[in-house]
C-alpha cells in the first residue's frame, strides 16, 4: 500500500514537473507546479517528515503559487491588438534559452546525482518508526530552541515590512 | 503517523472521485446545444467587454504577501499549540509550563502584529475607492432657478 502511494505520489511529482517544462502556457505551468508540490509534500509524509509536509501544503502550495500567479498577472502588459477581446487568453512563453536551461539542469542533476550516490545514509535497510514529529518540535521550540523562534519572529516582520514597502512604492501610480 | 495520513489520503481520492463523477455523469446526462449567449463569459448578468486579460492591481500582491508571511507564523503556532496545554508538562513544572509557552508565544505574536500595523497604519491594506463620478452639465440656467421652480411646485 505505501509503495503504491510513493510511486503513485512520484509519478505525479514527475508527470506534472514534465508538463512544466513542456507546456507553453505560463497559467498551465503554474497549475502543473500546483500539482508538483502536492506530489512532494506526499513524498515527505512517506518519508516521516509530517511537519515538513504540512508546511510545504500551507506554504507552498497555498501561498507562494497564489504569489506566483498574482505575479504572472500582474506583469501582462495590456493586449493592445485590436481583436483583443474576442481572442483567446493565452499567456505563452515566448522566449527560450534552451542552451543555459538545458546546461543548468544537467549540472543540478550531476550535483544532486552525486550527493546520492556519496551519502552514507546511516538508516539504509531499517524500517521506518512513523510517529509524529510534531509534539518534539513543539517541545524543542518552547525550550532549547527558544532564541531562534523569537528571532525568527523578528525575521518575518523585517520581511513582512519590507516586502509590502518595496510592493507598494515602486509603483507610485498605483 | 502515516495512518492519521492515510485519512487525509482518502480525503483527497475522495474529492477526487466525486468530482470526476459529477462532472462525468453530467457530461453523460445533459444534452448540449450552445448558442451564443450561453457560451460567453459570465460575468453577473453583464455583457463582458474588452480583454479579460488586463493588469492587475499592485495591492492584490501585496495582500497575498502579507498572507504569506501569516501563513508562515501559522505554521509556527502548529507544534506549539500541540505542546501548550500537555497535562504533563505541566504537572512537572508545578503549572509554569503553560504560563511560560504562552508568554513566548504572545511575544512571537506580538512581534508580527507590529508588522500587520505598519502595513495597516501606512495604508497598504487601504483599498482604492471608486471615485463617484457626478455628472456634470454645462447649462446657461443657474441651479438657483431649478431651486426656485421646486420650490414653487412643492406640495405642501
Amino acid at each position: 500500500m505505501e509503495q503504491v502511494a510513493f510511486y503513485g505520489f512520484s509519478a505525479l511529482a514527475i508527470i506534472s514537473a514534465l508538463f512544466i517544462l513542456l507546456t507553453r502556457n505560463l497559467m498551465y505551468a503554474a497549475f502543473g507546479l500546483f500539482l508538483a508540490l502536492v506530489g512532494v509534500a506526499a513524498l515527505y509524509v512517506l518519508a516521516g517528515a509530517d511537519f515538513l509536509a504540512i508546511t510545504q501544503l500551507l506554504v507552498y502550495v497555498g501561498g507562494i503559487l497564489v504569489l506566483l500567479i498574482f505575479g504572472i498577472m500582474l506583469t501582462r502588459p495590456a493586449d493592445e491588438r485590436p481583436d483583443a477581446a474576442t481572442r483567446p487568453n493565452r499567456i505563452e512563453v515566448v522566449n527560450h534559452r534552451r542552451f543555459w536551461g538545458i546546461l543548468v539542469a544537467v549540472v543540478l542533476f550531476g550535483v544532486f546525482l552525486y550527493t546520492i550516490l556519496a551519502a552514507n545514509f546511516t538508516l539504509i535497510g531499517d524500517v521506518l518508526i512513523s510517529r509524529s514529529t510534531i509534539r518534539t518540535l513543539g517541545v524543542e521550540l518552547m525550550t532549547s530552541h527558544l532564541l531562534p523562534f523569537e528571532i525568527a519572529g523578528i525575521l518575518l516582520l523585517v520581511a513582512l515590512i519590507g516586502a509590502a514597502y518595496l510592493a507598494m512604492n515602486r509603483n507610485p501610480s498605483a | 503517523m502515516l495512518s492519521d495520513f492515510g485519512t487525509i489520503f482518502l480525503f483527497i481520492l475522495a474529492a477526487v472521485a466525486l468530482v470526476s463523477m459529477m462532472l462525468g455523469m453530467a457530461r453523460l446526462l445533459r444534452p448540449n446545444n450552445p448558442n451564443e449567449e450561453k457560451l460567453s463569459t459570465y460575468e453577473s448578468g453583464e455583457e463582458p467587454l474588452g480583454n479579460a486579460n488586463v493588469q492587475f492591481n499592485v495591492r492584490f500582491y501585496v495582500v497575498a504577501l502579507i498572507f504569506v508571511l501569516f501563513d508562515v507564523e501559522l505554521i509556527f503556532l502548529f507544534p506549539w499549540a500541540v505542546v501548550f496545554g500537555n497535562e504533563d508538562l505541566i504537572q512537572q513544572t508545578n503549572g509554569q509550563w503553560g504560563w511560560f509557552a504562552l508568554a513566548e508565544m504572545t511575544v512571537f505574536v506580538g512581534i508580527l502584529v507590529l508588522g500587520l500595523a505598519y502595513a495597516w497604519a501606512k495604508g497598504y491594506l487601504d483599498w482604492v475607492r471608486p471615485e463617484p463620478k457626478t455628472p456634470h452639465v454645462d447649462s446657461p440656467v443657474p441651479t438657483s432657478l431649478y431651486q426656485q421652480v421646486n420650490e414653487k411646485y412643492k406640495k405642501s
